[in-house]
């Protein structure tokens, strides 16, 4: 076992795990984030996607003792005090969702892409969500979402809070 | 799908790296990004006793300027890679390139010294660092050596790299000034490259003054078509379509279920040219 301490969602957990648990386990299982999901489970579908020192990454495809020392976002820390972050609300208002599956990993990538890129083209949305899939919506209005929160805010970082 | 267990290092330092590998022995698994190696672990194809985590070694990351080339750390990650200004002013193939490797968030894991050492002949970033002609530093428990690129990859997954060694450095000349391409051809998005070109030219009066042109999964390693490179030399846009076909000339592409021998072979002129037609722009 080894020992590892991670911040998720602002707060600092210390744990034991096995250097061979997954992040996302680690998140679902010991931590209680069951609102990060897993997917495909062979790092093609996104569904798991939380950031990692601000990044996303997929986390079915990182090892828990890698976050060692990192801070962790899930989709459970993106709301403040029981508001949506623009992005969740978004893809409410655009009905970017059906079966809901993929949505945490969809809304934690598309946040991620207005960090690094808060005036895309839609091409460009299209292009920096292809590490994420849906089975229901055809996309359509999960781009519609990314472009209502990239067109509604201004100036820098708009995809962060 | 969880990986059988394995015991863990992470050490801060090369020299503690290098120790830890001599010290586990043949079960010894080096790890990066991880991006390759845990979906390998995951599905059992791999279960060494003992993991080397080189994620913490912060003096294997980065991108340097070397005078004559940019001297790129093993363990810096793609995103990296292709944000950096000086990849993007003195070798912007290896952009061109990287920013096609899967997806946002691979590219935020995954590292350019992981996918060489990896050198799964579908991966994007072998055709652009052969290409540029960079040299490789491999590091073991008998010192540095320097390694050509065209002498890097030996076969399908199979590298200079020996037991016990660590890629370290990528070391690319700087090609300022040089306009640059690279045409991935797949089915599907974030995907692996069915054919790959990597091309760069350096214009000089409207005319190609020098071509460097590296193949994708034409063959179980990454190559360079010579024959097109020397056909470029002078050659403006109304020769490129003679001089890029014969881009698969010496290549023996696989046959799989994305496109057999013949198809690889076909696409590959086709890439050629509007990858060098692109690059002159
Ligand atoms: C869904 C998906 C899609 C992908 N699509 C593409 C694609 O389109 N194009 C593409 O090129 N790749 C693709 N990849 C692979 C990706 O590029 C990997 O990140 C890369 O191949 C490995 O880099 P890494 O840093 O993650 O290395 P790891 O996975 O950590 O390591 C890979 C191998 O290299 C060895 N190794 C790593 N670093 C060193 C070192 N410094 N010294 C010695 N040995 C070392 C490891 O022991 C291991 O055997 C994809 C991967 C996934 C999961
Ligand atoms: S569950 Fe992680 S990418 Fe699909
Ligand atoms: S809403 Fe069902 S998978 Fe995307």
């Amino acid at each position: 076992m080894t020992r590892i301490t991670v911040s998720v969602d602002g707060v600092p957990y210390t744990d034991e795990v096995e250097p061979r648990t997954l992040l996302v386990h680690y998140l679902r299982e010991v931590v209680g984030k069951v609102g990060t999901v897993v997917g495909c489970d062979t790092s093609n579908c996104g569904a798991c996607t939380v950031h990692l020192d601000g990044r996303s990454v997929k986390s079915c495809n990182v090892l828990a003792v890698q976050a060692d020392g990192h801070e962790v976002t899930t989709i459970e820390g993106l709301a403040v005090d029981g508001e949506l972050h623009p992005m969740q609300a978004a893809f409410h208002e655009n009905h970017a969702l059906q079966c809901g599956y993929c949505t945490p990993g969809m809304i934690m990538q598309a946040v991620d892409l207005l960090t690094e890129n808060p005036h895309p083209t839609e091409d460009e949305i299209r292009q920096g969500m292809e590490g994420n899939l849906c089975r229901c919506t055809g996309y359509h209005n999960i781009v519609k979402a990314v472009a209502a929160v990239a067109g509604s805010t201004s100036g820098e970082g708009s995809g962060a809070r | 799908m969880i990986p059988a267990a394995f015991d863990y290092v992470a050490p801060t330092s090369l020299e503690d790296a290098l120790a830890a590998l001599a010290q586990a022995g043949d079960d010894a698994k080096v790890m990066a990004g991880g991006q390759s190696l845990l979906p390998i672990l995951r599905m059992r194809l791999g279960a060494p006793e003992t993991v080397v985590d080189l994620g913490r070694i912060e003096a294997l990351r980065g991108v340097r300027d070397g005078g004559d080339h940019l001297a790129i750390g093993a363990m810096t990650p793609y995103s990296d890679v292709v944000a950096d200004p000086l990849v993007a002013e003195h070798a912007g193939l290896l952009a061109r390139a990287v920013e096609t490797v899967a997806d946002p968030q691979i590219r935020h894991r995954g590292t350019i010294g992981g996918a060489l050492v990896h050198a799964d002949p579908a991966g994007d970033v072998g055709a652009p660092v052969l290409a540029l002609d960079a040299t490789l530093v491999v590091v073991g428990p008998g010192g540095e050596r320097t390694v050509p690129a065209a002498e890097f990859f030996r076969n399908l997954f199979e590298t200079a790299v020996g037991d016990g060694e660590l890629l370290t450095e990528i070391r690319v000349p700087k090609h300022t000034g040089w306009g640059s391409a690279y045409e991935k051809f797949v089915r599907v998005s974030h995907q692996w490259s069915i054919v790959g070109v990597a091309a760069a030219v350096r214009v000089d009066g409207g005319s190609i003054a020098e071509a460097k042109v590296g193949l994708t999964n034409m063959g179980s390693t990454p190559m360079r078509a010579t024959a097109v490179e020397q056909a470029l030399v002078g050659k403006d846009d109304s020769g490129l379509a003679d001089a890029c076909a014969a881009a698969a000339e010496g290549t023996s592409p696989p046959s799989d279920l994305n496109g057999d021998a013949d198809y690889r072979r076909h696409l590959a002129t086709v890439l050629t040219r509007r990858a060098v037609r692109s690059a002159m722009q």
